[in-house]
């Protein structure tokens, strides 16, 4: 069908890199001196531009991704596998890593993510930002950022990757303090970036501990290695634990988990488009498309795939926990978006690299609709974020509400929508996998639950029931332009006709994800057929998947009667228990932990060296040598007496000391 | 024969030198370096080197230390103004400097014996004036310019008014 | 009869002649012990000069004369015009060069 359409692989990062230089340019040389200049000014010209641009790279290169995934599709199953090499950027002695792109099914699935909800969110910032000032700069750092994402998802090799690992965490920062002018912005940004940078250490230690194992940073060449190495003995399960943690720390650092998600609910500072395409769909996702992406690695090391599950059920249920009791709209979608990564950690850990991709995709759709609806919602309300102050705005904004309320459906896991299948598989897979174990599932189940819980709450308290609006809110409140509705709409139909590409097979469907994703992940689909996808777990998956429908309804129903029915409820048990309340509302105070536990005894560290180590050894030191030449200075200048003889004398003493010498030889 | 002719010159030359140092006024010290030049000028001629001998007394005794008189006379310091030499741990340690030096050049000269050579008459104004013009032609040269330089320097730094 | 006696006493001339700048304050003096020490090492040429049968040894001790000579003119040039500054000979007062 479609031919030569891979040669152009490299359009994919490439068309957003143009929209940076252009949109750069504008920025640069058109929004810049009017900003300097600061007079109030109408819109100008520059900004239609941009708002073509911006968005239209990102489009096409959502069109090449497509065609080049058909294109791959074409191809036999265990064809599928595409390099194309731009240029061989590192040729060292024995290390070789070159600047090339890699097409496989998973990749594929990514770069379709990363440009078509990078694509629709785009468009809605258009409309979101239409009143920003500095409009270009924020369309050159989100095309960056997707220039970035689409390097880390098709590098071919590891350094590749965290080139484009690096460069997400840098648009973070920049896109997080977009507002930098504003102090609470700029702190987000440095705390997005400096705990990210904790985890960077994890993954450049295991980089670089991959490199001295196998040799090789790229991919298929690591992956062939494996049984090799293995049989050899270089290749030792504690080195392949060691590699497969310091990875997973990077991830832990990136994708938000416990303990280093502090930096996400900060990050809703940011623009909310911002928001939705990097900390809901894309970057955070990056740490899961590692852990997938090493499979092969992580199978040979099940104290890892522990570790990954246990961290990413913990993360899922703990942050589950904070999102029940927080008022702002944004942060309840953040502490969601925690919990849901954690999910996806929780089906690589027990094996379903497969399922975790697969909720990647889906939790992509209806999340960036979520943040996209809540910042249509804020628009609307002229900022107003806190939902104690919103309420009824169903009748105002009927089409947001239509399209939030179907994400809301998807993320509670209700059935038939994409949500359900793949957190359904996730949930099934931890129950009966090799690797999986019933608390897994159990936790995993509870915080579905509680997922569903606070989701609705979130639902109820700002589109249903009588209006807390502040009265000069209320007059102007209404509904988004279709630059923002829009791709609300699209992303809807996605949220729900997105999961039945993986419908089970105890359902009636055929999973086509999985089949398609298989040649990358062979071992978890083997490990999975391999222990029984027969006859007597049908009927356990069947009951297991009723099961945690029940406990959907059941968040559902608890947030209906707090939220619908006796509204006064929620404030009573909260006076109840104001200890308990408090801790949840203020996250349990990890925040305030770490600032005594750690930022602060740095600090301290940083000003003890400052003030005792530099300022009086170094500078002693330095001082010291100063002082010693100085004194030599003082002493030899003596010599210079100015006076003839003394100087006759000295050249005597030498002819002496010269001729004695002489005489001695 | 030889030998008593260098003792007797020897002794004068070195007397002499000593006579010079030790001397409070310049003029005193003037008058024995004559008598120390006409001792090694004597001391040439012991060694058959009679064009030198006859240069050194009129260069040396007859050029040079008359310009040192005529300074001493043009500059005419008083008696009690002349400069007041003490002894010091300085000046002491000069002496014994310069006696560990000749004890050095001593023992140098005992070690190298050298082999005579042709009886030639290598001292007479004949030998002297054939080397001077072939082989060291252009030391002798270059001899006439640096006088014609100190001549200017001499004038140039002694005049009142440059 | 062997020049090594000759070497003898223009080594002690000559330390007599380092003694003379070392030691005395006077510049005509210094002078003048320069023209000894000079006078020391025309011994030792000349000395080894007609030892060897060479008239080389004549010819340096000549060049060393011419150099004496133009080295005594200036010298005392330059003690006329730093008399005419300064009014002394006493080289302790000339240490302006000093630190």
């Amino acid at each position: 069908m479609v031919s030569g359409v891979l040669d152009f692989l490299w359009l994919v990062p490439a068309l957003p890199l143009l929209g940076v230089i252009l949109n750069g340019a504008v920025a640069l040389f058109a929004e810049r001196p009017l900003l300097l200049a600061e007079e109030s000014h109408a819109p100008a010209p520059y900004r239609k531009l941009v708002a073509f641009i911006g968005p239209a790279v990102v489009g096409g290169a959502f069109v090449v991704a497509l065609l080049s995934m058909l294109e791959l599709a074409a191809r036999s199953a265990h064809d599928r596998l595409f390099v194309q090499v731009l240029f061989p950027w590192i040729e060292a002695g024995g290390f070789s890593a070159a600047a090339a792109l890699q097409l496989d099914p998973l990749s594929s699935v990514m770069i379709l993510v990363v440009t078509g909800v990078g694509f629709l969110i785009h468009v809605y910032s258009v409309g979101y930002m239409s009143h920003e000032k500095a409009f270009a700069r924020y369309f050159v750092y989100l095309n960056l950022f997707t220039f970035a994402m689409l390097i880390l998802v098709l590098g071919s090799n590891y350094l590749l990757m965290f080139v484009g690992w690096e460069g997400v965490g840098l648009c973070s920062y920049l896109l997080i303090g977009y507002w930098y002018e504003k102090k609470s912005a700029s702190d987000a940004g440095k705390k997005a970036f400096i705990v990210n940078r904790i985890g960077d250490f994890g993954f450049i230690l295991g980089l670089f501990l991959l490199f001295w194992t196998f040799g090789t940073v790229n991919y298929t060449e690591v992956f062939a290695r494996i049984p090799l190495l293995s049989a050899s003995g270089t290749l030792t399960p504690a080195i392949a634990t060691a590699i497969t943690l310091l990875f997973f720390l990077g991830a832990v650092g990136k994708s938000a988990q416990i303990p280093l998600y502090v930096w996400l609910p900060d990050a809703m500072e940011g623009p909310t488009p911002v928001s939705a395409l990097i900390h809901a769909a894309t970057m955070v996702t990056a740490g899961v498309y590692m852990v997938a992406r090493s499979n092969a690695l992580y199978l040979l090391s099940p104290v890892s795939m522990g570790v990954v599950a246990a961290v990413g059920a913990a993360t899922a249920i703990f942050s589950a926990t904070i999102g029940i009791t927080q008022n702002d709209i944004k942060r309840v979608l953040a502490y969601s978006t925690v919990s849901q990564l954690g999910y996806m950690f929780l089906a690589c850990g027990v094996g379903a690299f497969t399922a975790g991709i697969f909720h990647l995709m889906t939790h992509a759709f209806f999340k960036a609709l979520l943040f996209l609806g809540s910042g249509s919602v804020i628009h609307a309300l002229s900022g107003e974020q806190d939902m104690r102050k919103m309420g009824s705005l169903k009748k105002h904004l009927p089409i947001t509400f239509t399209t939030m309320f179907i994400a809301t459906l998807a993320i509670a896991g209700i059935p038939g929508l994409s949500g359900f299948f793949s957190k359904d598989e996730i949930l099934w897979k931890a129950f009966s996998s090799v690797h999986g174990h019933l608390i897994l599932w159990a936790i995993g189940t509870l915080a579905a639950g509680v997922t569903a819980f606070y989701m609705f709450r979130l639902v109820f308290m700002t589109f249903f029931g009588e209006s807390r609006m502040e009265p000069q809110v209320e007059k102007h409140v209404h509904e988004s332009p279709y630059s923002m509705t829009v791709p609300l709409m699209l992303l809807a139909v996605l949220s729900v006709v997105g999961g039945w590409v993986g419908i089970p097979a105890v359902l009636g469907g055929y999973n086509y994800f999985e089949a398609w994703l298989a040649p990358v992940f062979g071992h978890g689909a083997e490990g999975a057929a391999a222990h029984g996808g027969g006859h007597a777990p049908v009927a356990l998956e069947l009951g297991l998947m009723a099961g945690s429908v029940a406990v959907a309804l059941c968040g559902i129903g608890l947030a209906w009667y707090l939220y619908r029915v006796r509204t006064g409820k929620p404030k009573e048990i909260a006076e109840a228990m104001p200890g308990l309340y408090d801790v949840v509302l203020n996250k349990y105070y990890v925040d305030e932990i770490y600032d005594i536990l750690i930022v602060r005894r740095i600090r301290d560290g940083s000003v003890w060296l400052w003030q005792a180590f530099d300022a009086m050894f170094i500078d002693g030191i330095v001082n010291g040598v100063a002082a010693v030449v100085r004194g030599a200075g003082d002493a030899v200048r003596r010599l210079q007496t100015g006076m003839v003889g003394n100087y006759a004398f000295s050249l005597l003493l030498g002819a002496v000391f010269i001729v004695g010498y002489i005489l001695i030889r | 024969m030889e030998p008593v002719l260098f003792i007797l010159f020897g002794a004068i030359a070195v007397g002499g030198a000593i006579m010079v140092v030790t001397r409070k006024h310049p003029m005193a010290s003037a008058l024995y370096l004559i008598l120390t030049l006409f001792a090694v000028a004597a001391l040439f001629v012991l060694r058959q080197a009679h064009f030198l001998a006859a240069i050194q007394v009129i260069v040396y005794a007859g050029a040079i230390v008359v310009l040192f008189i005529f300074v001493i006379m043009l500059i005419n310091v008083p008696e009690n103004k002349l400069p007041v030499e003490r002894v010091t741990g300085m000046r002491l340690l000069g002496v014994i400097a310069a006696g560990l030096f000749i004890l050095e050049t001593a023992l140098l000269a005992r070690r190298f014996a050298m082999p005579a050579g042709p009886a030639a008459d290598s001292g007479s104004v004949q030998a002297v004036g054939r080397a001077l013009f072939t082989d060291y032609l252009l030391a002798f040269e270059i001899t006439s310019v640096l006088l014609l330089a100190a001549v200017i320097g001499a004038i140039t730094l002694a005049k009142k008014k440059i | 009869m062997e020049p090594s006696a000759y070497l003898l006493l223009s080594g002690i001339l000559f330390g007599i002649g380092v003694v003379g700048v070392v030691v005395r304050k006077n510049a005509l003096i210094i002078l003048m012990s320069v023209e000894i020490m000079l006078n020391g090492v025309n011994v030792a040429f000349i000395a080894v000069g007609s030892h060897l049968g060479d008239a080389t040894g004549s010819v340096f001790a000549f060049m060393v004369m011419t150099v004496a000579a133009a080295e005594a003119a200036v010298g005392l040039a330059i003690l006329i015009a730093i008399f005419r500054l300064k009014e002394t000979v006493d080289i302790t007062e000339l240490s302006v060069l000093k630190w």
